[in-house]
């Protein structure tokens, strides 16, 4: 008879699908890369050594924090290296890597393990330390011309030039023509410029079944929709499509609304969610004092996540609703 | 258009290493062990002792109480021993012990059936003396469902969905034993007064539908359903609906969705019980699995230890890491090869690796997969946190207790977190404070 001593015994299933966290997290940086890409072509080498470095940053504080902690380290699940790079996506990269590390330091400590790490925060890390970082408001609305020299290491001094964004903002349609939007031809913060190389980081995502179209197509088709009936300038068409390649609206609408832990969790309220941040995004984007608002819709729609999924909460097979309470002449329910 | 539900989850079904093989009779080993308890409910009473002499198919052990089912001898020979013995469930079980004598004399009180005369009320008596019950894996008396479905259904269903990765022997019974198979829906469409029968099967066993369509009565009171592929489609529940678009309501009966469900080798037993007079002795049990030497599909009486039956598929190729009765996905996992198989017994497997390795540090990254996959539309990330905070209240609110078990939620979680054994601890908890 065989030998029986390494026969375990738990409890069912007994089997595993093979995805995982860490795969989840390669999935994500992988379809990041084009804007990357696109990234590094536009503003230069710099641009890859602002997100390296936030990547890192965020992945060692993640480290220091648990090793102070006495907690086990799980920066091998690759979501600090996530965070890291989402951070620097919505930086401008003349920004001082000094201020970087800043802001992984609160993405990381603040908002992620002091919430309890991965899934628990209810914030998005990176958008919540942009939040944090626009403390630093000049440097923060400082955008370098595309194709300019920009020093590696050291902070350059640059000029800032007009975003689409901010001429849309004042009512007129950006010099930049549609296509030189959709490829990321034009100013603005690191990694959001290039509306085609995120969508393309999207449909990978799609085919991996990272994410689902519920959280991005309730979001862009809400800004779409309001863009067309709201026109600002001339032409309904090309202004809907201005909003929609400018700002941080697909980053936002594909790798920050769908962040798991700050979204809510069933299907019907990841389209809510979606909505909500379409809605507050063209709301800031018309009435607030700064042009973007992508940021700041989806960190507010972050903390209804669990009023959403109370309020979405499937209704179970089987359900039977319980027998309705009789008014009595007292105006009580009775029993 | 095929049949299916809402949720579920997809797992590779491993069938291709037993599903064209055909069923091999085992031979009976020296020594059966039948359990006073395979079916749930109360546990029959013996009504031998040692030193007695059995026939195959004699009463061995009495139904006791309104849930329970008689046992009968497998083979014929002498009693050993009436004495708690090792059960799958993992407990020590009473169990009569019985030495074959290899001669396989059959009770000759045992004889065919006809039905002809009979009301249903006979009928049921038929499968009640028969012991027989589901053997999908539930193993709930079968005369007990009849009695709580007569007068009150409308559709019969008839189980061949076999959603469970690896098990093929169901998937052999339609191939090989169809007219079995055909005769029992016959038996329950007289017994049950419904319309009809509908066989569903899902669509992986594409063979089948050829050969139960050329065997399926002319006047259409069988009817053939093809189920999408997807487990856990023979689930009762999720079966129900995917067949009727009924739920059953939560807490009650297929009986109060005007359902009842059998499992084919149920149906299968029932005909032969008519047709031979034999009662539930023997089981098909597919063994299979990485550790499993030749996997196959063996024809087994029911009280054949674990060990045998391995041995009978070749023995273990490597020294195996996990034993399992049942499917990979709700099997119970075995540490003493001398339980026997019982009357539900579908599936021996045997893994060379542990397949279900959590990771080193499982936490709910919140991606909702378990929610998409959970077929009761629970939400079993929520129930999971509450049980590990020890919220029972929370757990009950959120519907624990609606929970079937079937494992898809842990199946699908990226973060590698147990979810349905919390959910299952949580029921137990919710349970026993309910029963104080």
């Amino acid at each position: 008879m065989a030998d029986l001593s390494k026969v375990v015994v738990t409890s069912s299933p007994h089997i595993r699908h093979e995805d995982n966290t860490q795969q989840i997290m390669l999935d994500v940086i992988i379809a990041l890369m084009p804007a990357l890409a696109i990234a590094i072509y536009v503003f230069g080498l710099r641009a890859l050594v602002v997100t390296l470095v936030s990547a890192a940053g965020c992945v060692f504080f993640e480290w220091l924090y648990q090793m102070l902690m006495k907690k086990p380290v799980t920066i091998a699940d690759l979501s600090a290296v996530v965070t890291g790079i989402l951070l620097a996506y919505c930086l401008p990269v003349s920004a001082p890597l000094w201020m970087v590390l800043i802001g992984d330091a609160f993405a990381i400590v603040i908002v992620k393990q002091l919430f309890g790490g991965i899934g628990k925060n209810f914030m998005n890390p990176a958008l919540s330390a942009r939040a944090f970082l626009m403390g630093f408001p000049v440097i923060m609305t400082t955008w370098p011309a595309i194709r300019t020299k920009l020093p590696l290491f050291s902070t350059p001094d640059v000029v800032s030039t007009a975003t689409p964004l901010a001429a849309l903002k004042n009512g007129v349609m950006p010099d930049a023509t549609i296509t030189d939007m959709a490829l990321g031809m034009v100013g603005g913060c690191l990694g959001e410029v290039s509306a085609l190389a995120l969508l393309a980081g999207g449909l990978y995502l799609l085919s991996r079944k990272v994410i689902t179209l519920h959280t991005p197509v309730a979001y862009l088709a809400t800004v779409a929709l309001i863009s067309f009936l709201f026109p600002h300038g001339n032409g309904r068409v090309e202004f809907m499509l201005a909003e929609l390649c400018s700002g941080g609206l697909m980053l936002g609408a594909i790798f920050m609304a769908t962040d798991y832990s700050t979204s809510p969790v069933t299907k019907k309220g990841q389209v809510i969610f979606g909505i909500g941040c379409g809605l507050l995004t063209m709301f800031i984007r018309f009435f607030g004092s700064m042009p973007e608002g992508v940021s700041y819709s989806i960190l507010v729609m972050n903390s209804t996540v669990f009023l959403i999924e109370k309020a979405t909460r499937p209704r179970k097979y089987g359900y039977v609703a319980p027998p309705k309470a009789k008014k009595t002449k007292e105006g009580g329910a009775a029993k | 258009m095929a049949y299916t539900f809402h949720g579920g989850t997809h797992p590779d079904d491993k069938k291709a290493a037993t599903n064209k093989k055909a069923i091999e009779p085992m031979k009976a080993p020296e020594q059966v062990v039948l359990p006073v308890s395979m079916h749930i409910g109360a546990p029959a009473k013996p009504v031998v002792q040692k030193g007695d002499h059995v026939y195959m198919g004699q009463l061995i052990a009495e139904a006791s109480g309104n849930v329970s089912a008689n046992v009968h001898a497998t083979v014929s020979g002498t009693v050993a021993a009436v004495e708690p013995r090792p059960h799958p469930n993992g407990t020590q079980v009473l169990a009569v012990v019985i030495d074959n004598d290899f001669k396989d004399e059959p009770d000759p009180s045992l004889h065919p059936l006809s039905m002809e005369a009979m009301t249903p009320e006979q009928m049921t008596e038929v499968v009640k003396e028969a012991g027989i019950v589901g053997h999908g894996g539930a193993t709930f008396p079968t005369h007990v469902k009849i009695q709580s479905a007569i007068g009150k259904v409308d559709t019969l269903i008839i189980n061949g969905a076999e959603c469970e990765p690896y098990i093929t022997s169901d998937h052999r019974i339609l191939l090989e034993q169809t007219q079995d198979v055909i005769d029992g829906i016959k038996i329950l469409i007289k017994i049950l007064g419904v319309q009809n029968g509908k066989l569903a099967i899902e669509e992986n066993k594409a063979d089948v539908f050829p050969v139960v369509e050329k065997l399926l009565p002319q006047d259409g009171s069988i009817q053939l359903c093809r189920l999408k592929t997807k487990y856990p489609q023979g689930a009762e529940k999720q079966l129900i609906y995917a067949i009727t678009h009924r739920e059953v309501p939560s807490g009650k009966l297929p009986a109060d969705a005007g359902c009842a469900v059998f499992n084919v080798d149920t149906a299968a037993a029932i005909a032969r019980k008519f047709k031979t007079g034999m009662n539930d002795i023997r089981r098909i049990v597919t063994v299979s699995g990485s550790a499993i030497a030749s996997p196959k599909n063996l024809e087994v009486r029911v009280g054949t230890p674990i060990g045998q039956v391995i041995e009978a598929a070749g023995g273990f190729r490597e020294d195996p890491n996990k034993i399992l009765m049942g499917g990979p996905m709700m099997g119970v996992a075995q540490f003493d090869l001398t339980a026997p198989i019982f009357k539900g017994t579908n599936a021996i497997l045997a893994f060379c690796e542990d397949e279900a390795k959590g990771a080193k540090v499982p936490s709910c990254i919140r991606c909702g997969r378990c929610v998409d996959a959970c077929p009761m539309r629970l939400m079993p990330t929520y129930l999971y946190l509450y049980q590990q905070k020890g919220n029972l209240e929370a757990c009950e609110k959120y519907d624990a207790l609606d929970c079937i078990e079937c494992g898809a939620c842990t199946y699908v979680c990226p973060g590698k977190l147990p979810l349905v054994q919390g959910i299952r601890s949580a029921k137990q908890q919710i349970l026993s404070a309910r029963r104080k």
